[in-house]
């Protein structure tokens, strides 16, 4: 059984659809990684299944009955926010209790000043202060227990704030983008710290970024949203390897995938000099667009079954090189990453010949959709004729 | 958080702003519904919300025959012009040089300002007036004019927006070759306007409103600011005649009203700056 | 090569520069200098050396008289009757208003629609002629024909005569006080609420906070701190210097009931003409002035401040 489930979640602001019906299953003990470009509707999701909002229509279901109706406070949910909100005039020690004062000490009880002179309530104040304390040394921050947010770094009051959403030992974890606030360093050393943390406390995690690389180094699963819709949810390399729309295809990857308009006639797509058939050759249409990512692409000396091509330029990143050139064909640019021993004697302006890998290479319809192919070396209609 | 639908606690709240609404603008309400009733109408029907005959023009026209509604109009625009003339005048120099400019009075023009802000006119009032009646000034728009032409708030206000201006600005202007005066007419005065008129805002409500000062020094009709003129016309009327009570008031009231409601914004802008600078 | 130089390029050092730059400045200051002094130091001074003469106005001369004034003071029933109802006064109309400024604003601030409205509801009071807001009230107030008491006989209540009546008067100024402040202390009280970052309440509400109660007292109300403390500041003083409402209202009575610190002060110094003694008074109103932005000095320095 899944520790979370998200059915037909939809939501609409002032007529705009953010959100269009997202499915989701979340198993015990995941990392999910919840990724799209801005305007994808992920921090709304969060938003949604923290209880913070509500969907218009469809089901949370967490740990087996429907909380879509349950308040946030209520929920056993805990959330990182992407710049930490912690409570400025609290130090961390009392930001962390927070979550647990609200649970386990009565309104009364926690009023300011007089709340702690009423009787009753020792035993629940020691065992606050001693899972906060359990809790930031876990953290490595039990140095830090007195100081205000104001006094600290930014990895500081993220670790903070992690303590204060882990010390409550909720179902799921939340986090909304929680690195994107601190330097690229610190960025890449956190991320480790966030999946070994996860680990040890062995509770789903649902984690929202804009960023493809943080979220596929990351996660377990990685859910990519795009347009309010959830349109493939599947381990990093699948989603790099197998994506199932042209739009997760496009999201993912560094350099970005080439997208090249294609004719399929007869079932099969035929394209600078490769040849695919597809599965389904019942598709209505002919135009398909054919993917393939810069790592596939190679410099040939054989014209006859390349595509011809004008550098426009070369990008040197040291171990590599990202070459753009321009197709004489239908003047799109491809994208090539090659190794600098194979672009020694080329620059701007020099035409190549640019082969693919028909193996690697992708067809996806007309409306986006992934269209199963594979590479083929006579037309698929007159082999079918021939039994 | 703003709740879609109504309900119970969202009526609640609705109905207490309402109906606080409506007890703070009650006195306007019966000001411009006495204003247009005849006496023997406010005698009888104090609730009565519409006037049983509008006597609107006649008491308007007492008002107006009472006191002269024009002079004091023209002395209040003119005072309080003046008086914010020349505050943003002396100021903005000031508060320039002390936020951009390195000198050595910079800390004790610092606790200047501090003190005056300590000190309202009420407490200066007595050497003052001792000292306008010994120079035979009382009764007179210098003596309304003067005292205020120093605003240690302008200088205040326009040094925090000062301070928050780049530096890079004038560091431009001056490699174009630019003398200090224009960089102050040139480049600080047209980049300093939501501070100008914040300020405006917060002076011309001081001084068109102000009691104190002006009825210290000046007892002549020709000079009467609009509370004096008020304040001669209540003891004029010695409380007899509301309507045409309420007409004036309603009168004077208009000018400054009507300019908040079309610059509502700005007002709240220019109470929000001085807030949020402590 | 050197010489060239010194000959065709006038350079300035930076010494010069910045002898320059100190004169501008002082320029640029003098004209706000000379005012201060003018009409701001040498009337302070001025009012505390007068505080120890017997100087009346139309006198030749004066005569120092020590702290005899102030002695004076001291025993004055009426002066003291005034500080009275000065301290009644703020104490009414400085918490009141405090108080029902935040509720409005807070009441505004999670409503939708018609805030604009209910701002300008609550804010038009400031923004019109005291005097004339005075005497509205004063036909409000009125105890036969005012539409007050006529509210009051609509429901079997006899109305008192508001501004007339001693016991009352006071009071009576002190509800138009609060009606004039109310909505000054909104829109600053507005200000604060809306620099509150959301996210605090999202993550408040996430941590456990239902009801609107726990999420004022975890959120809004510590991170209003600066803003009341503003506030409250601001509300004090302009409730000590309060003048027009009594000078048009009241004139001080009946019988000093409503007479206040500043109301006095202009009695004697203006009326009465006893400057001296007025200026006594004025440097007892002066001090409480200072010891009171003393004070919000050092509560603001003792809050540590966050960012």
């Amino acid at each position: 059984m899944s520790a979370l489930s998200l059915r037909g979640i939809a939501k609409s602001f002032g007529g705009n659809a953010i959100l269009k019906g997202v499915d989701l299953d979340v198993q015990p003990g995941e990392f999910i990684a919840l990724v799209g470009p801005s305007g994808c509707g992920r921090s709304t999701l969060l938003r949604i299944l923290a209880g913070l909002d509500h969907a218009d229509s469809g089901e949370i279901i967490l740990g087996g009955s429907d909380v879509s109706g349950v308040a946030a406070a209520d929920r056993n949910i805990a959330m990182v926010f992407q710049s930490y909100a912690l409570y400025p005039h609290l130090t961390a020690s009392e930001n962390i209790a927070v979550p647990l004062a609200m649970r386990r000490l009565s309104r009364v009880q926690r009023l300011p000043f007089i709340g702690s002179l009423i009787p009753g309530q020792r035993a629940a104040r020691a065992g606050i202060i001693r899972d906060v304390r359990e809790m930031a040394v876990s953290l490595k921050i039990d140095h830090l227990l007195d100081r205000k947010p104001g006094q600290m770094s930014g990895g500081q009051r993220q670790r903070v704030a992690l303590a204060r959403a882990m010390v409550r030992r909720p179902a799921v974890f939340l986090m909304d983008e929680p690195l994107s606030n601190l330097d690229a360093n610190l960025r890449v050393h956190a991320r480790g710290e966030i999946v070994d943390l996860h680990r040890r406390a062995g509770v789903p995690t649902v984690y929202v970024t804009h960023d493809q690389a943080e979220a596929l180094s990351m996660a377990d699963r990685v859910a990519v949203m795009i347009g309010g819709q959830l349109l493939q949810l599947a381990s990093p390399q699948t989603i790099y390897d197998d994506p199932a729309h042209v739009e997760v295809a496009r999201f993912v990857g560094q350099p970005r995938i080439n997208l090249l308009p294609a004719l399929a006639e007869n079932g099969t797509v035929a394209f600078g000099g490769i040849r695919l058939a597809l599965e389904d050759d019942s598709i209505a249409g002919n135009n398909v667009t054919l993917g393939i990512r810069p790592e596939f692409v190679s410099l040939t000396q054989n014209r006859q079954d390349a595509l011809a091509a004008h550098i426009e330029r070369m990008e040197f990143l040291g171990s590599e090189v990202i070459l753009y050139a321009k197709l004489d064909a239908i003047g799109e640019t491809m994208v090539v990453k090659l190794a600098p021993a194979e672009v020694a004697g080329l620059s701007a302006g020099m035409p190549v010949a640019l082969a693919l890998a028909a193996e690697q290479a992708m067809v996806f319809a007309e409306d986006g959709r992934r269209l199963r192919a594979a590479p083929t070396t006579v037309d698929a209609t007159r082999e079918k004729a021939h039994g | 958080m703003t709740s879609t639908g109504f309900t119970p606690g969202r009526i609640l709240r609705l109905s207490l702003l309402i109906l606080g609404s409506l007890i703070f603008l009650a006195p306007y309400i019966f000001m411009i519904s006495t204003a247009g009733k005849a006496q023997d109408d406010i005698f009888t029907s104090a609730l009565k919300l519409i006037p049983t005959h509008f006597f609107y023009v006649e008491n308007i026209a007492k008002a107006l025959s009472k006191v002269s509604m024009g002079t004091l109009l023209f002395n209040g625009v003119l005072v309080c012009g003046l008086i914010f003339f020349f505050q943003v005048l002396i100021a903005i120099p000031c508060a320039y040089a002390m936020a951009k400019l390195k000198f050595p009075a910079a800390r004790t023009m610092m606790v200047l300002v501090m003190l005056g802000l300590l000190v309202p006119i009420h407490a200066t009032a007595l050497p003052l007036y001792v000292g306008f009646n010994s120079l035979s000034l009382l009764n007179s728009y210098t003596a309304l004019v003067a005292p205020f032409s120093i605003s240690v708030f302008a200088i205040f206000m326009f040094l925090q927006f000062f301070r928050s201006m780049p530096d890079d600005l004038i560091h431009a202007a001056r490699l174009d070759g630019m003398s200090e005066i224009g960089i102050v007419a040139r480049v600080i005065v047209p980049n300093a306007w939501p501070a100008v008129t914040a300020f405006a805002i917060f002076s011309v409500v001081a001084h068109w409103n102000d009691l104190y000062w002006p009825l210290i020094v000046i007892t002549k009709q020709e000079y009467f600011t609009p509370p004096l003129g008020l304040m001669y016309f209540r003891a004029a009327e010695a409380g007899d005649d509301y309507g045409a009570l309420m007409a004036a008031t309603l009168i004077i009231t208009l000018p400054l009203v009507a300019a908040f409601l079309l610059a509502q914004k700005r007002f709240v802008e220019g109470i929000t700056m001085t807030g949020l600078k402590g | 090569m050197a010489s060239i130089a010194a000959t065709f390029l006038p350079m300035r050092t930076a010494a010069a520069r910045e002898r320059s730059e100190a004169r501008t400045a002082l320029l640029f200051a003098l004209p706000a200098i000379v005012l201060i002094v003018l009409f701001i130091i040498v009337p302070i001074v001025a009012v505390v050396v007068l505080g120890f003469t017997d100087f009346q106005l139309g006198d030749q001369s004066l005569r120092f008289v020590a702290f005899e004034n102030y002695a004076h003071l001291l025993r004055d029933r009426a002066f003291q009757k005034s500080l009275w109802n000065t301290a009644t006064y703020t104490a009414i109309v400085a918490p009141v208003s405090i108080v029902l400024g935040l509720g409005v604003a807070l009441l505004i601030e999670s409503e939708g629609i018609g805030r604009s409205f209910f701002r300008t509801a609550y804010f038009l009071p400031v923004a019109s002629l005291i005097v004339a807001m005075a005497t509205v009230w004063q036909y409000l107030f009125h105890p036969t024909i005012g539409p007050i008491n006529a509210l009051l006989g609509e429901i079997g209540v006899r109305g008192p005569n508001w501004l007339g009546a001693s016991a009352t008067a006071l009071y009576s100024l002190s509800i138009i006080g609060v009606w004039q402040s109310v909505g000054f202390n909104m829109v600053l009280f507005l200000a604060g609420l809306t620099a509150i970052p959301r996210e605090l309440y999202a993550a408040a509400e996430v941590d456990g906070a239902k009801s609107s109660f726990d999420r004022f007292w975890l959120v809004t109300w510590p991170m209003l701190g600066p803003t009341t403390l503003f506030v409250t500041t601001i509300s004090i003083i302009n409730a000590v210097k309060v003048f027009d409402t009594v000078k048009a209202l009241t004139d001080g009575g009946p019988n000093h009931a409503s007479e206040v610190l500043l109301f006095t002060i202009y009695q004697e110094g203006f009326v009465y003409l006893r400057v001296g003694y007025a200026s006594a008074m004025t440097t007892v109103f002066l001090a409480i002035l200072v010891v009171l932005t003393f004070l919000q000095y050092r509560v603001q320095d003792r809050q540590v401040h966050y960012t």
